[in-house]
């Protein structure tokens, strides 16, 4: 399946495959429905954002892709998750190696209380890498990657919650680039930070996408207009459901919405 | 006429509310009048301690030389001339404490994993009371329980002459102290922040991987404070060990043998003790060293502890 994305000027147009896709999806925690029959593909080596009003399920949406939400309690399922056209719901998919495969940027910086090194060896040490060189290799790619390096590599040892906050979060980036994910989900990773540090993560995802699919939750309209490639607006029924009201290449959504509320609510959050 | 009445009103109110304020502020000063006695109280209790320790204990430094204390093996107190040597006592202790320590450690941590990061929240909230209850058991019915229950257990599966010794007090000692370690522990690592965990299964960490790289180490400190804790119960603890140690006045080469460690050393021989006699000195002074011992053991916890509550704020 192809779908092909009309772009702003900046970029070059790219028709990508599609990634990752929910079908009919529905969410309840306990007897509360977050979010219902939602259908939409993400496409390949794109970013792609996930943008709504606040409690209409944009975080519970992004963690069905790694399989977050098993962590609660009473979080019930139903629809399709895919990977490559998988099922991820299914019995047999071994969570670990969907993680490994789907990383995940938080919204608040998380580096572990150790060093900075071991933050980013700590995902290929959990599958089996031990051998220090090969440890070093990664991390040293993993954090140029992350666009760290240079501001790090004379700290490796020190620790990690000693960095600022914008180099906590590209912390994170590296640690969860070191696992070699092909997926990346970001939660809204630039809220906690500057706009300094804000627009130092979004060069970071742009150069990122190049070889990865991102998928970003964000508040923040202007960073889902500069950084995305599709948009997707998510909104609450009267139940507080939330449902995917519009989706499209981010050019379109944000100059010319085909629904009423998303035009709305963009023109509210431009003011 | 009625911006008088209303003046006149404004007072009959005021009146009584400054005698209120006046009160609260007297309750006040006499409140914290009350916590600084009882603070105060504290220190001087504390003080005191120390100062009868130090009173009683160290003459015995005149007749016998701390070096032939410390280092001597014999302990006899009422032959002529008696000798004071404390090793035996001290050794003791030591066995006891390792024995103890070696297994309330893995255990009590275990415990603590697996309440704070396995058990649903109605076990936890269960079992944990019921731990905590534990702690305050009369060590007198531990002693009984050694006495009873383990020793013939320790005395058939190490072929020994007697099952009262070092091994014997030492499990006791552990099962004592596993209320503390557990208890502490749990504390220790429910404290660590959630978002270390999220971020750790998030990277495909199993939940064993995340428990013993990510959520014993960020509690590190916590975790030593509560060993430490345990360590300073099962050196302290006098009635179980007088019960199941056996009493044997040579120094213990091994666990397994019958030994006095050096709280059941005190609680033995003071009844024979003549006040002020040498004897009687040098009890104090081995009362001395155990405080010192379970206070810095106990400072030490305690810096650890708060160095685990900074840790997360940043
Ligand atoms: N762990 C949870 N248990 C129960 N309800 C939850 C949980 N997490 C989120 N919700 C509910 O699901 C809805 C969507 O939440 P969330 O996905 O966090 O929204 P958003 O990220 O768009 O702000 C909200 O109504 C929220 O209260
Ligand atoms: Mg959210």
């Amino acid at each position: 399946m192809n779908i092909n994305l009309e772009l702003t000027d900046k970029k070059a147009p790219v028709s990508g495959e599609v990634r990752m896709s929910t079908k009919n999806l529905s969410l309840y925690y306990g007897d509360f429905q977050a979010l219902r029959d939602i259908t939409l593909n993400i496409p390949e080596n794109a970013i792609t954002a996930v943008i709504g009003p606040s409690g209409c399920g944009k975080s519970t949406f992004l963690r069905l892709f790694n399989r977050m939400n098993d962590l609660i309690t009473g979080v019930k399922v139903d629809g399709r998750v895919e990977l490559d056209g998988i099922n991820i719901y299914d019995r047999d998919i071994d969570v670990v190696e969907l993680r490994k495969k789907v990383g995940m940027v938080f919204q608040k910086p998380n580096p572990f209380p150790m060093s900075v090194f071991e933050n980013v060896a700590f995902g290929p040490r959990r599958h089996g890498r031990k051998n220090r060189m090969e440890l070093e290799d990664v991390v040293e790619k993993s954090l140029k990657q992350a666009a760290l390096w240079d501001e790090v590599k004379d700290k490796l040892g020190q620790s990690a919650l000693a960095l600022s906050g914008g180099q906590q979060q590209r912390l994170c980036i590296a640690r969860v680039l070191a696992v070699e994910p092909e997926v990346i989900l970001m939660d809204e990773p630039c809220s906690a930070l500057d706009p300094i540090a804000t627009l130092r993560i979004e060069d970071l995802m742009k150069s990122l996408a190049e070889n990865y699919t991102i998928v970003i939750v964000t508040h923040n309209m202007q960073q889902a207009a500069r950084v995305s490639d599709m948009s997707a607006f998510f909104m609450m029924e009267e139940d507080r459901a939330g449902i995917l009201v519009e989706y499209g290449p981010t050019a379109e959504l944000f100059t010319n919405p085909k629904d009423k509320r998303t035009e709305d609510y963009i023109t509210g959050r431009f003011g | 006429m009625r911006l008088r009445r209303n003046v006149h009103e404004v007072d009959a109110i005021a009146v009584p509310a400054g005698g209120l304020a006046r009160r609260w502020r007297l309750g006040e000063k006499f409140i914290e009048g009350w916590i600084y006695l009882a603070g105060g109280l504290a220190i001087v209790v504390l003080l005191g301690i120390i100062v009868l320790l130090v009173k009683e204990g160290v003459p015995i430094f005149f007749d016998t030389p701390p070096w032939e204390f410390f280092f001597g093996t014999k302990w006899y107190p009422v032959s002529e001339p008696p000798t004071f040597g404390i090793m035996p006592f001290f050794v003791a202790t030591l066995w006891v404490t390792i024995v103890a320590t070696a297994i309330s450690v893995p255990i009590g941590v275990a415990c603590a994993a697996y309440l704070s990061e396995v058990a649903p929240d109605k076990v936890r909230e269960t079992v944990k009371p019921v731990i905590e209850l534990l702690a305050g058991f009369p060590s007198v019915v531990m002693g009984f329980i050694g006495l009873m229950l383990l020793s013939p257990l320790v005395q058939s599966a190490f072929n020994l002459n007697t099952g009262l010794s070092g091994l014997t007090a030492g499990i006791m000692l552990a099962f004592m102290s596993l209320p503390i370690i557990i208890s502490v522990s749990e504390d220790a690592l429910r404290a660590v922040p959630d978002e270390f965990r999220q971020a750790s299964f998030a990277l495909g960490a199993t939940k064993w991987e995340t428990i013993w790289h990510v959520c014993i180490p960020a509690a590190l400190s916590g975790i030593t404070a509560a060993v430490m804790l345990g360590v300073g119960r099962a050196i302290g603890e006098t009635m179980t060990v007088l019960m199941v140690a056996g009493g044997a006045l040579a120094v213990p080469v091994s666990p397994t043998e019958p030994m006095m460690p050096m709280t059941a050393a005190i609680a033995s021989g003071i009844g024979n003790a003549v006040r002020g006699g040498l004897q009687y000195q040098a009890l104090f002074a081995i009362g001395l060293i155990l405080f010192v011992l379970t206070l810095s053991v106990n400072l030490v916890a305690d810096r650890v502890l708060e160095r685990q509550k900074r840790k997360f704020q940043r």
